[in-house]
């Protein structure tokens, strides 16, 4: 059985982790599958928007711990080793990806689950969905990009907050701290996950791409660098074809058929 | 196909490896074409800059292994490389790379060898001739020492490992970084205004920076008040500081 089960529709990737039993919780294998599906995402012009999800009740446990046996009387474990082999991979893909990524959150994201979900671009989380930093209380650091995003999403003092305590944070807490896009309805998440999708699939993908990178590189830049990339980036869309559709549409008062090029 | 390819507009001549199923190598073959093209441009009143680069992915990733393998003690001691490289560092009008994706090996001191460097976001820099049992060959060791400095010249030249753009921007390799699909374009806009600058002050002042990076800070004041005054003869001068003051744009003949 695969363990990230893919869909492609209507430009949209669909990626469900699929290890229900283990609330979708990472594994080696996992990561390899889900790395390869998001290289093919990379590579094809048709997929123009990624979607992931999880099956079951849970979206992501983080890493398996039962992968992580620890040996009390043998040598400690490296976990920087899949830290650097799996996680930052992933993140930095994803963080990549010219594409708009979305997290549709349907239940529990637990550790490098949680922090995978909040650094997608959009997330959008079921009504009884949770996120757990539950790093701290394993003597651990948040990883897959958390420590770098929690307090860009929730500010220092709640990032902290969340970090050294590890408690549950709600969907709704998180949508009124403005850490995710959106809370639905349980029975709303999968449709409306699919809508905003195939909605962003259909719309300029070079520009999103280039919107994505830009607020990726303001994180660090000052704004007189960040000055430039507008000029950089703008200079790029004005030259993309979906520019010039989106101008001839807007003159000519029809809806614009945008090719994501 | 032509491995090199020449573009001449307004005053700027750019050059292209070509080599993609190679990765642009440089070879020996390629290596020649390059100092004749600059031989050329250096003859030719027509070109005041040039700009050197290679595809939106690939700089150029090293020299071609196939070429040296064959190449024992003796052979090597012959090697018309040397006098090659050579002739590509006597260009004296200002020479710029636009960089994007590997510059490595050779490739890297290509770049290391121009005048002015912009790279794209995708551009890496590395030395990587360690893992191969050999070490730099055409200045790789000596100008990034004098580049970057001494721990990440050694670090890159002892591991082979390569850098981002940004980390060789922080080291002084890089002058600008730009997205990989307009790092050729700004390289060009650049060397434009370079280019309508006074060729003599150009020549002078590159001649000047080249002669400081070789010898203490005496020796390159007195080289420096040499070319200085030099250049108190030309037309040029005359021309440049009456149109600052006149207020309106300088016409320079060369002169």
């Amino acid at each position: 059985m695969a363990l990230i089960e893919s869909a492609v529709s209507a430009g949209v990737m669909t990626l469900t982790l699929n290890r229900p039993e283990r609330l979708n919780s990472f594994n080696d294998e996992m990561h390899r599958e889900l790395a390869e599906y998001l290289r093919q995402a990379a590579r094809d012009d048709s997929v123009r928007c990624l979607l992931l999800t999880g099956a079951g009740r849970g979206f992501c446990a983080g890493q398996d711990l039962n992968d992580r046996n620890v040996d009390p009387s043998g040598p400690a474990p490296d976990l920087g080793y899949s830290v650097e082999t799996f996680y930052n991979p992933l993140v930095r893909r994803l963080a990549a990806l010219p594409k708009p990524v979305i997290a549709a959150v349907n239940g529990v994201a637990a550790g490098a689950g949680a922090t995978l979900a909040l650094g997608c671009d959009l997330v959008i989380a079921a009504r009884s969905a949770s996120f757990v930093m539950a790093f701290s209380k394993l003597g651990l650091v948040p990883d897959c990009g958390g420590t770098w995003m929690l307090p860009r999403l929730a500010g220092r003092a709640r990032a902290l907050g969340l970090a050294l305590l590890g408690d549950k944070l709600s969907a709704e807490q998180a949508e009124r701290w403005g850490m995710i896009w959106q809370v639905v309805e349980d029975a709303e998440l999968a449709d409306s996950a699919q809508a905003l999708a195939r909605h962003l699939a259909a719309q300029p993908t070079y520009g999103l791409g280039l919107i994505k990178q830009a607020l990726l590189a303001a994180e660090q830049n000052t704004l007189d660098q960040q000055l430039d990339v507008e000029r950089d980036y703008q200079r790029l869309a004005g030259r993309s074809a979906d520019y010039r559709e989106g101008v001839t549409a807007f003159l000519a008062k029809r809806a614009p058929q945008f090719t994501g090029k | 196909m032509a491995e090199l390819i020449a573009e001449h507009t307004g005053r700027v001549l750019t050059l292209t490896l070509q080599r993609p199923q190679a990765r642009n190598a440089l070879n020996n073959a390629l290596l020649e074409q390059l100092a004749a093209a600059l031989e050329a441009a250096q003859g030719c009143e027509e070109v005041g800059a040039v700009v050197i680069t290679g595809s939106e992915t690939c700089f150029a990733a090293g020299a071609d292994l196939k070429e040296m393998v064959s190449l024992d003690l003796v052979a090597t001691l012959d090697d018309p490389r040397p006098g090659l490289w050579q002739r590509i560092e006597a260009f004296n009008k200002p020479l710029l790379a636009a960089v994007n994706g590997y510059a490595l090996g050779a490739g890297c001191e290509l770049a290391l060898l121009c005048d002015i460097v912009l790279a794209g976001e995708n551009a890496r820099f590395g030395l990587p001739e360690i893992t191969l049992g050999i070490m730099p060959g055409a200045g790789g060791t000596q100008r990034l020492l004098r580049t970057v400095g001494k721990s990440l010249a050694f670090r890159m030249v002892l591991s082979g490992e390569a850098i981002d753009a940004r980390r060789a921007m922080q080291a002084g390799l890089v002058a600008e970084i730009c997205p990989p699909a307009l790092t050729l374009e700004y390289t060009r806009q650049l060397a434009d205004r370079i280019a309508r600058q006074a060729p003599l002050a150009l020549r002078a002042a590159k001649q000047s920076l080249r002669h400081g990076m070789d010898v203490g800070l005496s020796q390159g004041m007195k080289m420096e008040r040499q070319l200085f005054t030099l250049l108190a003869a030309t037309d040029d001068r005359r021309e440049g500081i009456d149109a600052f003051l006149g207020k309106r744009p300088a016409h320079f003949t060369g002169r």
